[in-house]
């Protein structure tokens, strides 16, 4: 296979000599990370650190009665053993609600619970020793009575009067409800020929990061400074909440994140176990890490995506859906997840739903009840999964219930390419997308014809294949309408400072922050082509307060929309700066000039006149050289947000081809492929691999990932053998294509492309699926993760 | 996940490593690859006083033909045994089983005898020993002594291994040109432990089958042996060996999958191994 | 003869360390804190994810699923010594020319059993790449871009 090809620069506003915009250049600086000479958080020591470890409920819900820690203190190792009670002292509790969920409820989530542990794994009580292994030794010792309490598991019982509430100052399970409706469903549904009606079941499953979750929280009370090296995706969000919960200003905090070892959104939450180590620094006056073992990520990283949609559509006999209707109903854990809230999924699949298509008519009801299991939040494209394999499940549904081809009532449906501005069935505003050029593009990509007489072929020798679509919609680079409106102090707008060093080299600082997706590279591109040096002579500073611009990090994929946009007006912004210094020195107008190839040179010409270290040079070293009253200024900062939309929606379309053999159910994956439309792109390798990346964690849904619990909340299958994730040789090769629609709300045009690989990819093999076994009239699958268990139950082999 | 403390002793012989096992009183544990062991304690599944490493004990870990049987050491590595053209020859259905025995840096490890030890239910191995019939060699505080595969697997992790003994090497019949074998199992990811998995020899006499041995793992506390398939296999048709299966395998439901299922591709693996036992040898 | 710390002398990276380790401290947690060879990366802790996957004796193995203490006497290599002997350059080069790596978590585990595989010679498949493979987990690249510097790999040095 050959390295993604470079495509050709798209927009003339982004002309620039040497451009690397639409060029697909390997990252910079990651040879550190081929010698194994990163630098992640859990390779951080400190000198006098104590390593914690951390007591665990072993009930789902239970009264903390009494906790002995005598036996404990006298372990060898151990500097400290703090139970809830003594930490709150230090810390103050959290609620995971905002204004703009309206009637979002949720109690206060200590960062060590003090009367009750709400769920299985929940931490009771901290111990800090010199290594890990003695902090788990002493932990061992840590007597803990509980007096077990009822548990709540089952998210359709939640809210039965019978049912036991979990908080009861809330009154009732509830977390937050939203109902929406547009247009006139009932009469879309009274006017249909046919209405597709079922119940889509989406098993709870969870990131597993290759590097678990890791802190090290340092408090020097002689600076009376925190310092928390913390691999989180917003560092800005999170030096907020260290300090406002330990009672600092927040330019007593500084947050730093070196090497992520992934994150997925994993890390971009309030952890009780993490506050609670930053909580523990400021008590003992000593660094203090915590690494989450794998057995403990299983039970504390944010689960997501359990949800029951009930669904419906209307369609006529010529294709035309008339009418779309869901109930979602979600159960996460006893909390609502800070500062984000956990209402945030479910509130999306109510906007996304339908949303690639011109139906109005739409109505839906969302319910998030509390459960005592594993707290539930934001993970890699957040609701999108559910909204996609929903709407075209149902889609599919449809087109076989009325007899027409899968592309076809796509065709008939899709929002036309022309129609823009437009707005989605929940209200969602849409600037420009292109569902039907992705669409043609897949199908010529696939050769869907030729598959499709392979799939006539070998099915008459009883072997079956499956090819299922999903076009999908997705929200890149948020406004404030995400989660500012809401009151949450989390930013949406970015900043980034460039300045040119002593030798005329360029240093970029960016609030937006590096997992691995390939921001730093993102960030370099847009700086180098903006300024006019090659990519060599730019280095990113990213993951540190204290040294770059307030800024929202990486998440919601608007690294670089929004922090290449900031990037590329500050990199502008500083060649003017350089130009005027230049054309000082020169006696030119700097108009006149321009910087290429890290030199500057006449504009009309190209001829060079004087290169950036002699610019340096006189600025920093022989201003008494420059005319009076000329001050040079090398480094500037440039802000940006999205005005004109609250989100940059991005489109495409997803197809997958499949074997199901029906005798054992086992399904084999032949092949992928995505067309993405994320606006001008500036590395299409980059691109590609976040598709490819996005693409297999929601094959991992489709197929493979799910915590299940008991009906006392017990996770059953909590460790990398029995949870299992997508590994190398089920994998199918993934090919993406690529249809440009730039936003008009920024000069780069880029939209984002983190999540849409995990949008699409789980409606699309759920699609392949019953597409292959529908010959041998299965009942069609409508659960995941489908399981060989689950397909031979819908061909009722079992 | 740190284990608890223990205390570790290199072995240098096997008289050495029985008479530590016997000093501890049940709470010493032979490592020998560790991919089993020491997950068990980096999950303080288990918390031994001693760890008694027999690594480095010689003589066994060698494979030898010697009387009609191949005799292979406990400590002979995976990938040593994956590698061998002894067994390649010898005793195919072995060398059908090894590539799924986890990943290569797992056999690189793991031995041959900590594998039939531990006899992990949906462990390839165990089921092996079982389908050729072969023997355990046994070394304890009282000598040496060779245990039948039949006798061998007793319940969940329980063999005919005391707390003080030690597995010094398994023997099994070397192929003949009327030795049949076939071996399949499902699992969701290569690697894994199987859901179902099944390890057969048979006899071929013309176009029949004698000496049927069925042994599926993953369907139970141990590998068991599926006698009324064997019979319908031997006496008539696969079809027959399919109804007989039924009634042989009660599978638990686990997490991985329910009874039910491992019933339904047992008998899918049942047909597969079939066809392969039937085939002639080239 | 048995003892909760045992002195070891074992060569990493070809240089000869003499330690004093916990009979319960595994391989990896001896390289990253003892030596602060932090290359080697926990995972799992329990063999299946291949983050921790260094050499002993020539072959790769687990970190993680082996004691410092069975190493006395050993030779093990790390990603740093392997890296810098540059035994696996064309390697390291094609995983960043095809961005086959994102975190960076899971590549020197990636790195160290691709070359064990490449080191047999050939051109394996992309099948039996990703078989070889099958036991190293990535959750940021989805592996296609993986498979692809193998065999890329492979290829060339099958011409060389």
């Amino acid at each position: 296979m050959n390295i993604v090809d470079d495509l050709p620069p798209v927009l003339t506003a982004l002309d620039r000599p040497n451009s690397y915009i639409g060029r697909s250049v390997p990252r910079p600086h990651l040879a550190r990370l081929t010698q194994g000479r990163g630098q992640y958080v859990s390779d951080v020591t400190l000198p006098r650190m104590g390593h914690a470890a951390f007591v665990r409920s072993p009930h789902a819900h239970a009264r903390i009665r009494r906790i002995g820690t005598e036996a404990a203190k006298k372990a060898p190792g151990v500097i400290a053993i703090v139970p809830g009670a003594e930490l709150a002292e230090v810390m103050t509790p959290w609620v995971g609600v905002l204004t703009h969920l309206k009637g979002i409820k949720s109690a206060p989530q200590y960062a060590i619970a003090v009367e009750r542990a709400c769920w299985q794994g929940e931490a009771v009580c901290a111990v800090v020793a010199k290594t890990r292994a003695q902090a788990e030794d002493a932990a061992e010792l840590v007597e803990v009575e509980y007096e077990e309490l009822p548990a709540v598991t089952d998210a359709e019982t939640a809210l039965d009067a019978a049912t036991p509430v979990i908080h009861l100052e809330l009154g009732d399970n509830l977390t937050f409800e939203r109902k929406h409706e547009a247009g006139e469903p009932d009469k879309g549904f009274a006017t249909a020929d046919t209405v597709v009606e079922t119940t889509f079941v989406f098993g709870r499953h969870t990131g597993v990061t290759n590097e678990p979750r890791a802190i090290v929280a340092d408090w020097n009370p002689g600076e009376q400074r925190l310092t928390v090296y913390h691999g989180t995706q917003a560092p800005h969000m999170m030096q907020n909440l260290f300090a406002k919960h330990l009672g600092l200003d927040e330019q007593q905090v500084r947050v730093v994140t070196k090497d992520v070892g992934g994150s997925f959104g994993i890390k971009v939450h309030t952890y009780a176990d993490e506050m609670a180590t930053v909580a523990l620094t400021k008590l003992l006056r000593r660094p203090v890490k915590f690494v989450a073992d794998r057995l403990e990520s299983f039970v504390t990283d944010i689960h997501a995506r359990d949800h029951r949609v009930k669904a419906r559509l209307g369609v006529k006999n010529d294709g035309t859906i008339t009418a779309w209707e869901i109930d979602d109903l979600t159960g996460i854990g006893p909390y609502s997840v800070y500062p984000r809230t956990s209402g945030i999924e479910a509130n999306q699949i109510v906007n996304l739903t339908g949303g690639p298509y011109a139906c109005p008519n739409y109505r839906a009801h969302a319910r998030v009840v509390f459960q005592n299991k594993n707290v539930m939040c934001q993970y890699r494209a957040v609701g999108h999964p559910i909204a996609t394999a929903v709407t075209e499940g149902l889609v599919e549904l449809a087109a076989v219930k009325i007899g027409m081809d899968p592309v076809d009532i796509r065709r008939k449906n899709l929002i036309p390419d022309n129609a823009y501005p437009a707005t989605g069935p929940s209200g969602i505003k849409f600037e420009l997308l292109s569902h039907h050029a992705a669409l043609d593009k897949i199908v010529a990509m696939m050769d869907y014809a030729r598959l499709r007489a392979e799939q006539e072929r070998l099915r008459r020798e009883r072997v079956y294949l499956g090819i299922g679509f999903a076009s999908f919609i997705e929200v890149t680079n948020p406004s404030a309408a995400f989660y500012g409106v809401g009151g949450a102090r989390i930013s949406s707008q970015d900043g980034a400072t460039v300045r040119l060093d002593a030798q005329g080299a360029v240093i970029c600082h960016t609030g937006v922050t590096e997992q691995g997706q390939g921001a730093e590279a993102v960030m370099a591109q847009v700086v180098a082509s903006a300024f006019g040096v090659p990519i060599e002579r730019v280095r990113i500073v990213t993951g540190d307060t204290d040294n770059t611009p307030y800024g929202g990090g990486t998440w919601a994929s608007r690294a670089a929309g929004i922090g290449g946009e900031a990037g590329w007006q500050a990199a502008k912004a500083l060649r003017s700066q350089v130009l005027a210094v230049a054309g000082s020195i020169l006696q030119a107008k700097p108009e006149s000039l321009d910087i290429r190839g890290g030199v500057v040179v006449d504009g009309a010409t190209g001829t060079e006149r004087i290169g950036l270290d002699e610019v340096a040079r006189v600025a920093y070293f022989r201003p008494d050289t420059l005319p009076p009253g000329f001050q040079a200024e090398l480094m500037a900062t440039r802000h940006y947000v999205p005005r004109a939309w609250p989100f940059a929606f991005t489109n495409g379309i997803q197809a997958s081809w499949l074997e199901v053999d029906p005798d054992s159910g086992f399904i084999t994956l032949l092949k992928h492929w995505c067309v993405e439309d994320c606006g001008t792109v500036i590395n299409p390798q980059l691109v590609d691999e976040q598709i490819r990346g996005g693409v297999v964690q929601g094959i991992g849904a489709a197929l493979f990932e799910h915590c299940r619990y008991d009906e006392r909340g017990q996770l059953l299958n909590g460790n990398m053998a029995d949870y299992l994730v997508p590994m190398a040789a089920e994998m199918p090769d993934i090919e993406v294509g690529h249809v440009v629609s730039p936003t008009a709300d920024s000069e780069l045009g880029a939209k984002g492309a983190g999540e849409a690989g995990t949008a699409g990819a789980p409606g699309s093999v759920m699609n392949a699926v019953n597409d292959a076994l529908r010959p041998l009239g299965a009942r069609p699958i409508t659960e995941m993760p489908m399981t060989p268990e689950v397909v031979l139950h819908a061909l009722g082999r079992v | 996940m740190k284990p608890a403390v223990f205390a570790y002793a290199k072995a240098r012989s096997l008289d050495h490593a029985i008479e530590l096992l016997g000093q501890h009183d049940g709470q010493a544990r032979v490592l020998a690859g560790g991919q089993s062991l020491i997950a068990t304690l980096n999950m303080r599944l288990d918390s031994p006083d001693l760890v008694v490493d027999i690594n480095g004990i010689p003589g066994l870990d060698g494979i030898a033909r010697r009387n009609g049987q191949v005799e292979i050491g406990a400590l002979v590595r995976h990938a040593a045994a994956e590698r061998s053209d002894l067994i390649k020859r010898q005793l195919p259905l072995i060398a059908q089983a090894m590539p799924h025995i986890g990943h290569p840096a797992i056999r690189n490890r793991g031995t041959i005898g900590g594998s039939v030890a531990l006899a992990d239910p949906a462990a390839e191995l165990p089921a092996c020993l079982l389908a050729l019939g072969g023997e355990v060699e046994i070394a304890g505080a009282r000598g040496r002594r060779m245990v039948r595969a039949d006798d061998f697997f007793k319940g969940l992790f329980d063999t005919a291994l005391g707390p003080g003994d030690v597995l010094t090497a398994i023997r099994l019949p070397a192929a003949t040109s009327e030795t049949r074998t076939g071996f399949a199992e499902f699992c969701r990811r290569h690697g894994d432990y199987a859901i179902v998995g099944l390890a057969a020899s048979a006899r071929a006499e013309g176009r029949s089958l004698h000496d049927v041995r069925l042994a599926f793992f993953g369907v139970g506390a141990t590998p068991v042996r599926a006698r009324q398939a064997e019979a319908g296999l031997a006496n008539g048709t696969v079809d027959a060996a399919v109804a007989g299966l039924a009634e042989d395998l009660d599978p638990p439901d686990d997490v991985q999958a329910s009874g039910v299922v491992k019933k339904q591709l047992a008998a899918v693996l049942l047909r597969r191994v079939a066809a392969q036992l039937m085939e002639q040898r080239s | 003869m048995s003892a909760r710390r045992i002195d070891i002398a074992v060569t990493v990276n070809g240089e000869a360390v003499h330690e004093t380790v916990e009979a319960r401290t595994t391989l990896v947690d001896f390289l990253r804190e003892d030596l602060g060879l932090t290359g080697s990366h926990v995972g799992c802790e329990h063999g299946v994810c291949g983050a921790c996957t260094v050499r002993v004796d020539g072959v790769v193995v687990r970190g993680c699923l082996t004691l410092a203490a069975q190493c006395d006497g050993a030779r093990v290599e790390t990603i740093e010594g392997v890296s810098d002997s540059g035994e696996i350059a064309d390697l390291q080069d094609a995983f960043h020319k095809r961005n086959a790596l994102q975190c960076g978590y899971c590549t020197p585990g990636m790195l160290l059993t691709a070359q064990e595989l490449l080191k047999n010679g050939g051109t394996p498949s992309r099948a039996a790449i990703r078989q070889h493979l099958s036991g190293n987990y990535c959750r940021c690249t989805g592996y296609h871009a993986i498979v692809d510097a193998v065999e890329a790999v492979a290829r060339a040095r099958g011409k060389a």
